[in-house]
């Protein structure tokens, strides 16, 4: 009898043992993951989750060094033409074999109607099939950073989206769910098994993949948790191993709790304040009948008056850097060449003196509430600050939802003074020059996201030769022109790029990535 | 009876679509939906041209009458976030929302009915006291301060009880799921069902009470207690048999209000619920879950004021009478 117990205590032992080598990390994450389809919706969050199941040609590691991924390497045989050697052996999740093909099919879908990340591949670019495993790019002209997004251009196998009716982008209009959107089949180390949008999504191993896991997970569990404080809770309760973001006023709380600590770092956002220097009155001011942010001098007052250091100590909780361009310094080489102008409200009033404007003037100001780290904090105290040289801000803030329906070009940049912040999604200049800088019409033609519409043709035909310059050192040198003469005028305020705070479990050890991608590949739980 | 019932149907009727109709006006002002729906770097081209699939460039008066012509089919369209259909979507949700509510209203019931009682025939003891000024707490409090107080005393200091989610679930059927039948699902229920049913609790404790002091002095009670019946029937059988009329149209429209208002309990818990789903809904301006919600409310609201409505008839002999004389 004794003996038989003693057996069958081993056997449980077995099987439990079995169960706690099997490892599951428990997350959350403050917003819903919503459909699969991984052409979409062009968002951090989103794209991050699809990249732990698909994969693009190429990969970023953890400090965002572009390295090969589903492309073994790649070479440009001539300016305009890119040529791309596939991975053999590669299998999706259905056990398909990854080929051209799919390459192919995936560069007509990711452009195609209803797709949100078209700018992946651009419509002039061919996509011709050498062999198997072989793919060239033509370009209609020369473009250095191609490949620069091709990391979340995820590939798809063409067999099973079309056995699965799911060629076409899923979109909102649609009236019937597409496959692609709710289930998914990419080539990377993890699967979905269960996905309920908003409630949770379960990722498993998937052992068939095709390089060397550094992770030791078996499951992953993710929970949207949106209210900041139950997130932080069940971290500190040990119920997750990793939730993000966390509040910058909980940081030191997660830290002093004993078996978690508050991982910091500085994103890749920059935020910063824009002016409409486009129309001739401003629509929220009680200056009649000119514009005093057409006049540089203005600009520069503003920018004068903010006490960047304060806002970083008092508000961002030192989880912030200050930056004096509108690109973070890890996505171009130059910064170190640039400072802010100081802040010196004395300078700042003689500006405006100087200007026309010794009295001050008021002016109405846009803000968010609910989308960067304390935006609504940021826009008070750039009022107080502005208070203080006489310009009176009457702010506005507002969820993003109505902010963004009112400042973009939808609502007809519906502003005079605003916040915003940018992660340029290519890690490249030539996006912050294009959308943020570029003169633009009033619907939006030229650079879209210019919202004070700045204006200088110099800076456009710049960015056009940053467009499709090859070589490395004189496109860098292009682009610190551009953004000198976008200083030297005050197209914008910079501000800062903001931190990035997960709370993580001393259990897990993880890779940050400054984009705020949570790649699973580099989690390792003990 | 029939002809009031159908009166009250056609009531009904009218109020759902008068709910339609305001929610789809102020659906204007709750923002623009494609910058939701699409990452930063879409162009304005790109956005005008999905707003123009999407039919929001139409008169509201064109999307309304569309939406109603859905909506009596049943088909509420497709989620603008989550690309599914959205009367799935709350199927989905339906029964985690109406467990919550079911164990908080039982909650709300089995602790504060006794608990009226008890103050109601004790009134100058120090245990009612208690009750009233811990009451108190129960009103003026908002429920998601109660809700986090809850979770880190419960979970984050004693771990006793989970913080969020509703633990695991057993599917029944393929279309219900519920937390009663698992460990970690019963666990999940405890705090988000104290939370939510805590202001119903101390509504129905203070009614009971005030309507047990006015009852007690009754001549009846009096006369029952001169005949030398014992005390525990006459409070619970003669007394708290009296009260229960306006306790069920309280409970009744409570219960309504705990169903469609539990946003707020689901939220600071994250329940995956109706509530949570319209939050969700709300602050990314997706319409199609917005509008569908708002007109489940409606319906509910209306069932249950119906509902109620019959059961006074039921329990009351008097108001039978008098309508059946009319």
């Amino acid at each position: 009898m004794r003996k038989r117990i003693a057996a069958a205590a081993v056997l449980l032992a077995a099987f439990t043992g079995q169960q706690a080598s099997a490892e599951t990390l428990k997350f959350a994450f403050q917003g819903t993951y919503n459909q699969l389809d991984p052409y979409s919706l062009n968002e951090t969050f989103t794209l991050s989750m699809h990249g732990n199941v698909y994969e693009g040609l190429t990969a970023r590691t953890p400090d965002l060094q572009i390295v090969p991924g589903l492309a073994e390497s790649w070479e440009i045989i001539e300016p305009t033409r890119w040529r791309f050697h596939l991975r053999k052996g590669v299998k999706f999740h259905n056990g398909n074999d990854f080929t051209a093909e799919d390459v192919a099919f995936s560069a007509e879908r990711i452009r195609s109607e209803g797709s949100d990340l078209t700018t992946r591949v651009e419509p002039g670019v061919k996509v011709e099939i050498v062999d198997d495993y072989t793919v060239d790019f033509v370009l209609p002209s020369p473009n250095p950073i191609l490949h620069y997004e091709w990391n979340t251009w995820y590939i798809m196998d063409k067999e099973w989206t079309e056995a699965n009716d799911a060629v076409a982008v899923t979109s909102a209009s649609d009236t019937s769910p597409n496959h692609a959107s709710l289930y998914a089949n990419g080539t990377g180390p993890f699967k979905i098994t269960t996905h309920e949008p908003g409630v949770r999504t379960v990722f498993e191993k998937f052992d068939g993949w095709w390089n060397e896991p550094k992770h030791n997970l078996d499951r992953v569990e993710f929970t949207p948790i949106g209210s900041d404080a139950t997130r932080v809770a069940a971290l500190l309760s040990g119920e997750m191993d990793m939730v993000y973001p966390i509040p910058v006023q909980d940081i030191k709380r997660v830290n002093e709790n004993d078996g978690t600590t508050a991982l910091t770092g500085p994103e890749l956002r920059t935020i910063f304040l824009g002016m409409d220097q486009r129309r001739d009155e401003l629509l929220y001011s009680d200056v009649k009948g000119k514009n005093p942010f057409k006049d540089v001098r203005v600009r520069k007052a503003v920018y004068q008056a903010i006490d960047i250091e304060a806002i970083k100590s008092k508000i961002m909780r030192d989880l912030s850097t200050p930056s004096a361009i509108m690109i973070s310094p890890f996505l171009f080489d130059n910064a170190e060449e640039f400072e802010r102008y100081p802040y010196d409200p004395e300078a700042s009033k003689a500006l405006l003196a100087e200007a026309g404007y010794p009295e001050g003037f008021s002016v109405g100001m846009d803000c968010p509430n609910d989308r960067y780290v304390n935006d609504e904090a940021i826009c008070q105290a750039v009022a107080a600050f502005l208070a203080r040289v006489g310009i009176k801000v009457d702010l506005n803030a507002q969820p993003k939802a109505q902010y963004f329906a009112k400042i973009l070009a939808s609502g007809g940049y519906d502003t005079s003074f605003y916040m915003l912040g940018w992660t340029p999604g290519s890690f490249d200049s030539y996006n912050v020059l294009l959308n943020l800088h570029n003169c633009r019409d009033d619907a939006g033609n030229g650079g879209p996201f210019n919202l004070g519409g700045y204006c200088n043709e110099k800076v456009d035909e710049l960015t056009q030769q940053i467009l499709s310059e090859n070589d490395p050192e004189q496109r860098n040198a292009l682009i610190t022109e551009a953004y000198r003469i976008t200083t030297d005028e005050v197209s914008h305020i910079p501000l800062h790029q903001q931190g990035l705070a997960w709370g993580v479990a001393d259990s897990v050890s993880l890779e940050q990535r400054a984009d705020n991608q949570f790649d699973f590949r580099y989690v390792v739980k003990n | 009876m029939f002809g009031f019932i159908s009166r009250r149907l056609v009531m009904a009727v009218v109020v759902m679509f008068v709910v339609a109709l305001i929610s789809f006006t102020l659906f204007r002002f709750v923002g623009d939906p494609i910058n939701q729906m699409v990452g930063i770097e879409t162009t304005p081209e790109q956005r005008e041209a999905l707003r123009e699939r999407l039919g929001l460039n139409d008169p509201i008066i064109v999307q309304f009458a569309r939406f109603i012509m859905g909506a009596l089919q049943f088909d509420f369209g497709n989620s603008y976030q989550f690309k599914q259909p959205v009367a799935e979507l709350i199927g989905k949700r339906l029964p985690a929302t109406l467990e919550l509510s079911f164990v908080s209203a039982l909650f709300a019931l089995f602790v504060g009915v006794p608990m009226g009682v008890y103050t109601g025939l004790n009134r100058h003891s120090a245990i009612s006291k208690l009750f009233l000024s811990v009451s108190l707490i129960g009103v003026s409090l908002p429920t998601f301060f109660i809700g986090i107080l809850l979770i880190f005393v419960f979970s984050v200091h004693l771990q006793w009880l989970p913080s969020f989610g509703r633990g695991d679930v057993v599917a029944l059927g393929g279309w219900w799921t519920t937390g009663f039948l698992t460990v970690s699902g019963l666990k999940a229920l405890i705090l988000p069902a104290i939370t939510l049913g805590l202001f119903q609790m101390t509504l129905i404790m203070r009614l009971i009470r005030a309507e047990m002091l006015e009852v007690m002095r009754t001549d009846y009670i009096k006369f029952a207690r001169a005949r030398g019946l014992p005390s525990r029937s006459i409070n619970f059988i003669h007394a708290l048999k009296n009260t229960m009329v306006p306790v069920i149209t309280i409970t009744g429209l409570q219960l309504g209000s705990i169903i469609a208002f539990a946003i707020i309990t689901e939220t600071v818990f994250q329940w995956p619920g109706m509530g949570l789903l319209f939050l969700q809904a709300v602050q990314n301006v997706d319409i199609p879950i917005m509008a569908a919600y708002l007109m489940l409310t409606a319906f509910i609201f209306v069932t249950i004021n119906l509902a109620v409505d019959i059961l006074y008839v039921v329990i009351d002999p008097r108001l039978r009478t008098e309508r059946s004389g009319l």
